[in-house]
């Protein structure tokens, strides 16, 4: 027992204090992508080229690029000539529209809270069922990790509950499997409504690296109505604590960099 | 002459053309098998593959024997619509056999537990091994389950969707009481089609299907991949880049390994420790975001060698962070093997026995902690092991304390091991090119992944392109041992038993 109370006194307190506190990230985080299109060279293709899951398409000389669908790899940015993408480290990706998530030259629109009447219901409380629907692990892990003693969601209301009945909505990850979809299908309709879906990563957005297989649904947009889009490769769990803040309405609303 | 000498032989990461593989009657490659598992080596990989539909299906086998560190190979060709099975005598082989049937629709004859592994179409359209009309799909989760009848006897039917956020999957047990009989495991939900789409690369999307085979594996299959590449187009990796992977995929195993021992104290309400590695496992995430920006190690690991490298800052900051992880992870560690109520629930529980593990071919820490001596790292090296050893951590009696314990022996082992190499890091470049892949050839990668043997193998046509990918996740060699590990315990130890292994749905499901 000494042992015990000897370990919690090292072991120190490591809850961060976000979001009073911005977060610390390494160095190499490739958060938002910002594309300088003015360096862009006529006619150039490269980034849309080297994107594996088809993200960037060239629209009127510059590159419009889809965050729903991007990994936050670096082959885009390794394939421009004029260094016109680059990565930044702003982890503040969540929308309220798959539409927002398309970059085309215009600042990220960052979720916006919840209605009213929505807030009131959730903004102090807040549960949710998670479904991996074909989701690779990561996603799973870093929303996992978001009930650490490290990000404590518990402070902020949110919990995820083992019942989708004791649910106020369901957070999707993975590109949905045919395997998976009457599994997703039944377990939104186990909650009771009114309800939010959140989808989580690029496969639950768009299918991610799995985008068009015959075997995926191409992320859950098409079968259940998405509230929040927190996109990544897997996100960040700061990115998804982010988002959810947002959705609750706890964050003011900061511009995007 | 031994059957087994009429394979083929090749060392881990290598190639071989396609011509230079020996087909043999599909019982001369069974005898071969028995022969092999008989004399200690495994199963490291049986597949089929049906390049047209003309032709009939082949069978390709990869034997390991880690005594010479040598691969056996060859194929057979496939009549009809059926095969005997090898099953019976060699029970390794039962999940490959059933994905055989499933993918190319041909019969494993006397196979004693045919059921579909992922519940998808035939790729042989007009073949199904269980007769079902072409176009017809199969229901996931619907097949004959193994029941155990009587008076008292009852069903408990678990997932697909469970209680925590992880992965789907469905579990029925067999029960009298709290008495397990039996559990049978039945998966396919995270069926992706990974391996099909794999198929004519590599392009711009395989590395990254690479990386999301199996996500909290990412440097482990990304690894593997690179290794069949490299050997298809004789590239040779700079040996500063085979440190730096080799140290990424050791930084992949302390995490994992950091974060299960939070899981198993956890699950015995031990909340001390399951609180402390929860943030311990983030710790040594974040030292791969360090390194690569991800923490997951994406993008870490290419082709060719490695996208990021490590300068004398960086170098100095990981290894004070590391240090520091190492001591706060041990003083957790150390309260679990102190704690008499943690011990209680861990010893004696969901044993494995050794026959049953190397029977079934288990991996890595499940299979070491039943006593098996394996460890591809040592047994098969590649990259930076073959000059650098980790000791093999190996335990006796195959309960979860074991496999607890084999995690807290590796993560030691991993820290010291990263130490060495970050403090006699080679100066040099990261990546070589690779130029294009040879034409009709087959490579063998083995890795010593975070939950054991990862094995791939690709085949090339006449272009240097991907004719087949074969993916085996080392959970497609545990699962079974979960449901040997369930006979005759309480059904409350499921979570447990399930944490002490903690094998991958995606990686089995691909």
């Amino acid at each position: 027992m000494l042992d015990v109370i000897a370990a919690r006194l090292k072991q120190g307190h490591r809850t961060i204090g976000f979001p009073a506190q911005e977060p610390t990230l390494p160095d190499r985080f490739r958060g938002l992508p910002v594309i300088d299109s003015s360096r862009c060279r006529e006619g150039c293709r490269d980034c849309a080229e080297a994107c594996p899951t088809n993200a960037i398409a060239i629209d009127g000389g510059q590159p419009r690029l889809d965050l729903g669908r991007c990994l936050f790899c670096t082959d885009c940015q390794d394939a421009c000539p004029e260094e016109a993408i680059r990565y930044s480290t702003d982890y503040r990706l969540a929308t309220r529209s798959r539409g927002d998530l398309v970059l085309h030259g215009q600042t990220l629109e960052l979720a916006k809270a919840l209605d009213e009447k929505s807030r009131r219901l959730f903004g102090r409380s807040l549960k949710l069922r998670q479904v991996s629907a074909a989701g690779c692990n990561a996603c799973e892990a870093d929303l996992n990790v978001l009930g650490t003693v490290v990000f404590d969601l518990g402070r902020f209301g949110i919990q995820f509950v083992a019942s989708p009945r004791h649910a106020d909505g369901i957070v999707v990850t993975g590109p949905v499997s045919e395997n998976m979809r009457t599994a997703l299908l039944d377990t939104y309709a186990a909650v009771p409504a009114p309800k939010i879906v959140i989808a989580v990563g690029a496969c639950a957005i768009s299918g991610g690296p799995f985008i068009d297989n015959p075997e995926v649904h191409n992320g859950c947009g098409s079968l259940v109505p998405v509230d929040l889009f927190i996109p990544g490769c897997p996100p960040h769990p700061i990115t998804i604590l982010d988002g959810l803040l947002r959705l609750l309405g706890r964050l003011e609303q900061r511009p995007s960099n | 002459m031994s059957h087994l000498d009429r394979l083929a032989t090749l060392r881990n990461a290598e190639s071989l053309p396609l011509a230079a593989l020996p087909v043999i009657a599909i019982d001369d490659l069974h005898r071969a098998m028995v022969e092999a598992v008989d004399g200690g080596l495994r199963v490291s990989a049986l597949f089929g593959d049906a390049p047209s539909t003309a032709d009939g299906v082949r069978l390709y086998v990869v034997l390991g024997d880690s005594r010479t560190a040598t691969l056996h190979v060859a194929k057979s060709h496939l009549t009809g619509d059926s095969f005997p099975s090898v099953t019976p005598e060699v029970p390794a082989a039962h999940l490959f056999e059933r994905e055989i049937a499933e993918q190319f629709g041909v019969r494993p004859e006397g196979h004693p537990w045919l059921k579909p592994v992922r519940f998808h179409a035939s790729y042989r359209p007009g073949h199904d091994a269980w007769g079902q009309a072409s176009g017809e799909n199969p229901v996931i989760g619907v097949t004959d389950y193994f029941r155990v009848e009587g008076e008292e006897i009852h069903e408990v039917a678990v997932g697909p969707v469970h209680a925590g956020v992880i992965e789907p999957g469905h579990f029925r047990f067999q029960c009298h009481g709290e008495h397990v009989f039996h559990l049978e495991i039945s998966l396919g939900y995270q069926h992706r089609g990974a391996e099909k789409t794999l198929v004519g690369g590599p392009n711009k999307r395989t590395i990254h299907t690479l990386e999301t085979v199996a996500g909290d594996t990412s440097i482990g299959h990304a690894t593997a991949y690179c290794q069949s590449v490299e050997a298809l187009a004789d590239c040779e990796v700079p040996r500063r880049a085979r440190v730096l992977r080799g140290i990424a995929l050791e930084l992949e195993r302390l995490a994992n390994h950091a974060g299960d021992l939070g899981a198993l104290a956890g699950d015995v309400g031990f909340l001390p420790t399951q609180s402390y590695c929860g943030r311990l496992r983030g710790d040594f995430l974040n030292l791969t975001a360090l390194v690569c920006g991800s923490r997951f190690g994406r993008g870490m690991v290419r082709p060719g060698g490695v996208m990021f490298d490590v300068d004398d800052d960086r170098r100095r900051t990981f290894i004070e962070r590391l240090d520091v992880a190492l001591r706060d992870v041990t003083n957790a560690a150390e309260l679990l093997w102190n704690s008499a109520s943690v011990q209680a629930r861990f010893e004696e529980t969901g044993v494995v026995p050794r026959e049953s593990a190397l029977a079934l071919g288990l991996v890595g820490p499940a299979a070491r902690a039943s006593d098996v001596d394996f460890d591809v790292r040592r047994d098969f090296p590649t990259g930076v092991f073959r000059s650098a050893s980790v000791p093999v951590a190996i335990h006796p009696d195959g309960d979860v304390y074991s496999r607890a314990f084999i995690r807290w022996m590796e993560i030691q082992n991993s820290v010291t091991f990263i130490r060495e190499q970050l403090s006699t890091l080679a100066d040099g470049s990261i990546r070589a090119d690779v130029g294009p892949l040879k034409t009709d050839h087959v490579a063998v990668s083995l890795v010593e992944g975070w939950r054991g043997e990862i094995c791939h193998v690709a085949l090339t046509d006449g272009e240097g392109r991907f004719s087949r990918y074969k993916i085996v996740d080392p959970s497609f060699h545990n699962w079974s041992g979960l449901a040997m590990a369930l006979r005759d315990q309480q059904i409350s130890d499921f979570p447990l038993c399930n944490k002490s292994f903690n094998l991958s749905y995606c990686g089995n499901d691909l």
